[in-house]
């Protein structure tokens, strides 16, 4: 950016060079775009690991090429499990919604040209780029990929090579890779806080967002307050394994006959402050998903949102309530039953704002007039998947139930349905909606709608068999379940999920052949190929560098005015004046 | 209008108008209105109060950082089997923390003195709290050479780690807030007024100060 001091007014100004441009740009789009392509990059190797994982429970035996030694270890599944879980919980579920979606969108949502602090947000992207590095790099170092899980529990996490492979050098990297992504998460977090506070247009009060950027503005408050915790954790954990301090570690661990010489730490107290990032990290995942799913329903019922206000209390309340659950992640580990009591009906009360968003959102699909575009029908996909995850929620709210299942493949199939694949399919409705506005051309329909029901069914082909697993006492983690009776009759169970699973994988090929197909050969946008709304479709597509150029919109109304009657047009955008509202009057 | 009555909405943190009492008198040749970032000229300037939300954001986040080691701290202390050895403060943080407090006092000063015009005034005092603050870091590495040739290390027993990881992260934190007095000193900011950046960096030092009385009462008292 550059500023004419003697005028006063800075004007943003393109810049010239390429690596100003696209590659260290402080342009929130740019940077929106770069967490995008990043967690494209690591959604990609996620989905190679899953499959691998599934695999390998049908067919332990199978010699693999880029196996060292031709059969994968149980470390090796192990290290399979953690990065697995890792890269797709913080650089796809995190990085996407928020990181990609949120940057782009919520600047050109709230009428503002840029975010708050746009080097900051070029450094937040840069060092999430740094924590990507380095956790691609523990699959290299010698000892290969850490073994302890996306959790990092203690004290397997905390002691080193010791432990096994991957403890080394991987576990190390595992913690530098998670502090970093915490840093940068807190620095966006401050952006996207300050960003909604001060920078939104005249007239845009906090109850005429659209609810996508209440999903964001509630998802950073959660990250402010979630990831300075875990970042004190993980330095703390790194101080155990590489300083010889004992925070988490306690005395007399005998590990492969050597007395370890730690003392009197506690592991729990690593659960405890994991978890209490890790309650919110749902949420964070989660909430844009929410946002998006409102949006996109209300859009393709030509009906404004069914309770607006009470969605927009309903984020704030999940997001509240998600600091005090932390504890039913850990029914198994001895607390107090009272403590276990607490925690559980806090839990479960969470279903009532959950309760309230799910009746909104067939609220606003009622009698609308509804378009089943691809963004809708990923929309659609996500309230179904996460009311279908989030009822598995309420009986693992319940210390009894969850003492039987919380080790089994049941917790697996709810945290996938309801967390996982629930906030792919938001990314997948926002990737829909708004690559027109962000490319400035359409995504193939056909192709969307095929691949949408190849995910959407094969999604529940994958996770609905697998609470059937867990019920049965299928244990999660492990490599290798053929070798007991009980469990090797689950076999064709895995056998059918694991099938589902490669036709689902293969089938996001659709998608990544529609989104570069669509970059270049997509049908030309204009500004507002969905008649929608709110701000970001007043400007051009793509928008120019300062969003609106230099008209900045004010608004008068708020974000779903669909079919309001006696309009000749179905939708009025928020930026309409009374007085122009009034020309598109029936007469 | 309707849209105009609701500006006042976007208070939603108590921090008042940050820098906008300021920016008039060093706004330049903006030709007023610096708080106002948008309108039909196309200004994209960032309103000044965006710096102070900033502010107390980060205070936030920084504040749940530090509650977390703390938290850590109370359960580890209390750990049946801790093998928690009672750390003795070294008497040289008395003097470190009268220092500290000595610096709020002076920052304090400085800012009102920039707010009476008192260009003099005001470099002063913010020489004065800048070298109080350097004195602090190095009266902090002095309390480390005196534990470590107490045989107190990082990993001897749990209260020296957690002196270690306290000391090291407030000491940390303080040093970016000498680098933002001495930047406020010597650098002019972009987008920044010099109002904004003194108010900002004056919550931050305040802040500091405080958060370091807290954990040295923890360490004190928490025994």
């Amino acid at each position: 950016m550059s500023s004419h001091a003697h005028t006063g007014h800075a004007v943003v100004v393109e810049p010239s060079g390429f690596i100003r441009k696209y590659i260290f740009s402080v342009d929130h789009k740019v940077i929106g775009i770069q967490y995008f392509l990043l967690a494209l990059t690591a959604v990609c190797v996620g989905i190679v690991l899953s499959l691998l994982m599934r695999f390998h429970l049908v067919y332990p035996g199978a010699h693999l090429p880029f196996v060292s030694g031709g059969i994968l270890t149980p470390e090796q599944y192990l290290a399979l499990v953690t990065m697995h879980g890792t890269i797709m919980v913080f650089f796809v579920l995190t990085t996407a919604p928020q990181g990609g979606f949120g940057n782009y969108f919520l600047p050109i949502q709230i009428g503002a040209p840029d975010m708050a602090f746009p080097r900051l947000n070029m450094l937040s992207f840069w060092v999430t780029f740094l924590a990507f590095v380095a956790i691609l790099a523990a699959f290299v170092v010698p000892g290969g990929a850490p073994i302890s899980g996306w959790t990092g529990y203690t004290p397997l996490s905390g002691m080193g090579e010791v432990t096994g492979p991957g403890e080394g050098w991987g576990q190390t990297l595992w913690i530098i890779s998670i502090s970093l992504f915490c840093l940068a998460s807190l620095l966006g977090a401050l952006n996207f806080i300050a960003t909604t506070i001060d920078l939104r247009a005249p007239g845009m009060t906090l109850f005429r967002m659209p609810l996508t950027v209440w999903g964001w503005f509630v998802t950073a408050i959660l990250g402010l307050l979630a990831f300075g915790v875990l970042l004190a954790g993980g330095i703390l954990l790194l101080l155990d394994r590489s300083a010889g301090t004992s925070f988490f570690l306690p005395a007399g661990l005998v590990v492969n006959d050597q007395l370890q010489p730690h003392s009197g730490g506690s592991p729990l107290l690593w659960q405890h402050l994991f978890w209490f990032f890790g309650h919110p990290e749902v949420y964070i995942a989660i909430l844009p998903g929410m946002g998006v799913a409102s949006h996109m329903l209300s859009t393709f019922s030509r009906k404004p949102v069914f309770g607006y206000r009470a969605m927009a209390m309903a984020i704030c309340a999940i997001g509240f309530l998600g600091f005090m659950v932390w504890g039913h992640h850990m029914f198994l580990s001895g607390m107090s039953p009272y403590s276990g009591f607490t925690f559980s009906v806090l839990t479960m009360s969470i279903g009532v704002p959950s309760a309230i968003k799910t009746f909104n959102w067939i609220g606003t699909l009622w009698g609308g007039k509804i378009q089943f575009k691809s963004p809708m029908l990923f929309a659609l996909g996500f309230v179904s998947l996460f009311v279908s995850g989030g009822l598995s929620g309420l009986f693992l709210a319940q210390p009894a139930v969850d003492n039987m299942l919380h080790a089994t493949y049941y917790v697996v199939a709810h945290f996938h349905l309801v967390m996982g694949v629930a906030a792919i399919f938001g990314i997948f409705a926002a990737t829909y909606f708004w690559f027109p506005k962000m490319f400035g051309r359409m995504m193939s329909e056909p192709l969307g709608k095929l691949h949408f029901w190849f995910t959407f069914i094969g999604t529940y082909c994958i996770f609905m068999p697998m609470h059937f697993v867990g019920i049965a006492g299928g244990i999660r983690r492990y490599a290798d379940s053929t070798g007991t009776t009980y469990a090797a009759v689950l076999q064709p169970l895995h056998m059918f999920m694991t099938y589902a699973a490669f036709i689902t994988g293969a089938a996001q090929l659709i998608f990544l052949f529609n989104f570069f197909w669509s970059l270049k050969h997509g049908a030309i946008a204009g500004k507002n190929p969905w008649n929608a709304t709110t701000l970001e479709w007043i400007t051009d597509s793509p928008p120019p560098i300062d969003n609106f150029g230099g008209h900045y919109p004010s608004v008068y109304r708020g974000p779903y005015e669909f079919s309001v009657p006696g309009y000749k047009q179905d939708f009025i955008p928020q930026n309409l004046t009374p007085e122009e509202a009034a020309l598109l009057k029936l007469k | 209008m309707p849209g105009s009555t609701v500006t006042e909405e976007v208070e939603l943190i108590g921090t008042g108008k940050g820098g906008g009492g300021d920016s008039s008198r060093d706004d330049g040749g903006s030709g007023g209105g610096g708080d106002e970032w948008k309108g039909s000229s196309g200004s994209a300037r960032v309103p000044q109060r965006a710096y102070v939300t900033g502010m107390v954001i980060a205070l936030s986040g920084i504040l749940m950082f530090f509650m977390a080691l703390v938290s850590a701290y109370i359960v580890r202390k209390d750990m049946p089997n801790s093998a928690w050895v009672q750390l003795n403060v070294p008497r040289i943080l008395w003097l470190n923390t009268l220092i500290l407090i000595a610096s709020s006092f002076t920052l304090a000063r400085s800012r009102s003195r920039f707010l009476g015009n008192d260009e003099a005034g005001f470099r002063h005092w913010w020489g004065v709290t800048t070298i109080l603050g350097i004195f602090f870091l190095i009266g902090q590495v002095i309390a480390w050479r005196q534990l470590a040739a107490a045989g107190l290390f990082l990993a001897t027993n749990p209260a020296s780690s957690f002196f270690y990881v306290f000391t090291a992260a407030h000491g940390l934190h303080l040093l970016g807030g000498v680098l933002a007095l001495l930047l406020v000193a010597f650098r002019p900011t972009h987008n920044l007024t010099r109002g904004t950046a003194t108010e900002i960096v004056s919550m931050y030092w305040h802040f500091m100060d405080g958060l370091w009385v807290f954990l040295f009462l923890l360490l004190l008292l928490g025994r």
